[in-house]
């Protein structure tokens, strides 16, 4: 017989569930500035899990992690990428809105499909750790699915970007679920790697927005067969 | 030998940092030292690594048969091509030089430290490494079409190790069950705890793996990446991108693979591979027929040679195993002395269409024959390592039952092998073109997409309206090929003892299970 939640595993699930709601905002979203606003906002979330599951399930590593992941991700990765892109706080990259393959309705209908998969397949795995529920795996999957599809609907290369970035979070909301006591060294590393990725990310947006004076990324067709 | 390991990890790092700060020419040279000191290091592994596993650093580092073999594929092509960059960059800047060898260091540093990393986390963070070092180099060379190709491979390579990430975490949750919750991923404690880990998150993460690795490693169907930034990437970088890149991403495929094959038994990480493999050999020998980019035909040849090192290791038999790691070392000798011709060719016509280049073997009189040389070992012709490497591959499998499968490979490499020598042999045998009228020099401001910086796009300009002469665009792009061809036929005819000793034993620790 199937047992209601306790606190602790709703609050869990709860801010899965967020994560991957926030995740449709970026599918749906128009311009540059909200959609790494919202990955911030989704990472923001991210650490708040690592805190709850730290404070739940007495993983005092965590709240290191939960500290190193919201300074990187909330504050150096947006900021870095605001950088590198050259976009104020109050202005917008040019090139975005416009870039979707499918319509935002079609797109974000597409997102459900995908993460229906996701969150069916992932659960039918039935993994759990002892840190997080095995239904916070289920959302982590739908996440990565999402994340793919924003990839993939988007023709410019900044939402491409923060598709990749919200992939990380998917894998990062996975990890905290079955992989919860990884050491910390790892975790450390993999975050710096990420930031690593994301000046290399910029670098190569911002030489594509030098060159092509857009961000779109329907000109990259030289390169077939 | 910890100093020799820690010595790989530290040397090529530091020519790295060193090239930021000096000029151009003395970055060429500290690049060479680097590269000719890393391969020795290597090579004094070899006869310790023959003999047992070396582990330092509570086991974070460690060195056995399987990862020496690695390296020195890694190594070798990292001194040669360190030497044929002395010759290659003569045309550009010093400004260029300098980014260049910094770039070309740190990359060799990433993919001489993967295969020394004893655990699945650091062994996936160094691939990574991999990954953003060089996209950078691909888009070097600020074209249109090196910008796009770095766009999407590194989209695409890092997507891919997204999924290889989500590997690593299953096998973390896998070992857990069984190891405790705080141990290091080590892949050694896997592979003992192997029986006793639970079927399904071991199933996912080899999955995982294959599709994450396996896209930095050009299998099908996540190998889309891999024509465009071959092509579009320096000649040296395209060599090493093909020779040892694909092959450290292999190398992370079999750590996994030898995980699922001690937790689950051969059959499912055999049946995954075979799949993916004649999937990639099937895709790569139709793809070789039409193309017109040089490079981009060697690009699709390397997506074959990585099918047949996935078939090799579905054989699971001993002598299959044995020629898998032959012929990592093989294919990086024959890949990177055939990107190294190609870039002697791009360099000479100011084009990578091979359509406008004629009259390779009238004048250039060592890269041409050298080139026809390299194709050949690449298309597995005895004497060339390749070939005694992709028998032992077909011998292991007929002696393990495998016969649809052997027979596959036997009939897809030949048809690569037609798809390949065509073009060459015209490049090479069809007369050269005429004072200024052929369509090598109508297509010479096409070098620039090699080429790069403005200078040369004009000398590629005025070279249109002139006759080319017969020679050597420079011997330092010379040497470096035909001592990767020399390798090849040591590998072919009477590979070294030690050597033979290391391969065996890798072998044996592949097909333990």
């Amino acid at each position: 017989m199937n047992t209601a939640p306790g606190v602790y595993e709703g609050a869990a699930s709860v801010i899965a569930a967020l994560m991957l709601l926030v995740e449709f905002g970026m599918l749906r979203q128009a311009l540059v500035r909200d959609q790494v606003r919202l990955y911030a906002a989704q990472s923001a979330l991210l650490s708040v899990l690592a805190v709850v599951i730290a404070a739940g399930r007495d993983l005092p590593g965590l709240y290191a992690l939960a500290a190193l992941s919201a300074a990187l991700k909330v504050a150096a990765v947006p900021l870095v990428l605001r950088r590198l892109l050259g976009v104020p706080a109050d202005r917008d990259a040019p090139g975005v809105a416009g870039s979707y393959t499918l319509s935002p309705a079609s797109a974000v209908l597409a997102g459900i499909g995908l993460a229906a998969f996701g969150f069916f397949a992932f659960g039918a795995f039935h993994l759990s750790g002892p840190a997080a529920p095995a239904l916070a795996l289920a959302i982590a999957g739908a996440m990565v699915f999402v994340a793919f599809g924003l990839m993939i609907v988007r023709r410019d290369v900044a939402s491409q970007a923060v598709g990749f970035f919200t992939l990380e979070n998917a894998i990062s909301l996975a990890a905290l679920v079955v992989a919860a006591g990884l050491p910390l060294i790892f975790e450390t590393a993999f975050l710096f790697d990420l930031l690593v990725a994301v000046v290399v990310f910029g670098m190569l947006i911002r030489a594509h927005h030098a060159r092509a004076e857009s961000l779109s990324t329907a000109d990259l067709t030289r390169l077939r067969g | 030998m910890i100093a020799v390991v820690l010595a790989i990890l530290a040397v090529p790092l530091a020519a790295g940092l060193a090239c930021l700060a000096v000029p151009g020419r003395a970055a060429a040279a500290v690049t060479v030292v680097s590269g000719t000191a890393s391969f020795a290091l290597v090579l004094a592994l070899v006869p310790e690594a023959a003999r047992g596993n070396l582990s330092y650093l509570s086991g974070y580092v460690t060195a056995d048969a399987v990862s020496v073999v690695f390296l020195l594929a890694t190594g070798f092509l990292y001194a040669a091509v360190a030497v044929y960059s002395a010759g290659y960059l003569r045309r550009h800047d010093a400004r260029y030089a300098r980014r260049f060898h910094a770039g070309f260091n740190a990359f060799a540093w990433a993919m001489l430290t993967a295969p020394l990393m004893g655990s699945l986390a650091l062994l996936w963070i160094a691939v990574e490494v991999t990954t953003v070092i060089s996209a950078l180099l691909v888009a070097i060379e600020d074209t249109d079409g090196a910008a796009e190709a770095a766009w999407k491979y590194v989209l695409i390579a890092s997507a891919g190790l997204g999924l290889a990430l989500l590997a690593t975490v299953f096998a973390y949750y896998a070992g857990a069950q069984v190891l405790g919750e705080h141990y290091s991923l080590a892949v050694q404690p896997l592979i003992q705890a192997g029986p006793r880990l639970p079927g399904t998150p071991v199933r996912l993460a080899f999955l995982l793996a294959v599709l994450g690795y396996g896209t930095k490693a050009g299998l099908f169907p996540v190998h889309t990446w891999l024509p465009d930034a071959h092509s579009e990437a320096p000649a040296p970088v395209s060599a090493l991108l093909s020779g040892s890149l694909l092959a450290v991403s292999f190398y992370a495929i079999l750590r996994f693979y030898q995980v699922a094959a001690a937790s689950l038994g051969s059959g499912f990480p055999r049946d995954a591979l075979l799949a993916s493999g004649v999937a990639s050999l099937l895709l790569a020998s139709l793809c070789v027929f039409g193309q017109r980019d040089v490079k981009r035909l060697l690009a699709y040849s390397s997506i074959e040679h990585m099918g047949i090192l996935a078939i090799g290791v579905s054989f699971g038999a001993p002598a299959a195993l044995a020629g898998v790691l032959l012929h990592v070392m093989a294919h990086a000798a024959a890949k990177g002395s055939a990107f190294m011709g190609a870039g002697v060719f791009t360099v000479k016509y100011g084009t990578k269409r091979m359509a406008a280049v004629r009259g390779g073997l009238a004048l250039l009189p060592w890269s041409g024959p050298l080139f026809l040389l390299a194709i050949f070992a690449l298309s597995a012709v005895p004497p060339s390592g390749i070939f005694r490497s992709e028998f032992q591959i077909v011998s292991g499998g007929l002696r393990g039952g495998s016969y649809a499968a052997a027979a596959v490979l036997v009939v897809l490499v030949t048809l690569a092998f037609s798809g390949l020598a065509a073009p060459a042999t015209g490049m090479l045998l069809t007369p050269p073109p005429g004072t200024g009228t052929a369509a090598a020099r109508q297509q010479a401001p096409a070098g620039r997409a090699e080429a790069g910086s403005a200078a040369v796009a004009v000398r590629a300009r005025a070279r249109a309206h002139q006759p080319l002469a017969r020679g050597e665009p420079s011997a330092w792009m010379v040497v470096p090929v035909l001592a990767g061809l020399a390798v090849l036929v040591l590998l072919g005819v009477h590979p070294p003892g030690e050597l033979t000793d290391l391969i065996t034993r890798g072998a044996a620790q592949l097909g333990a299970p």
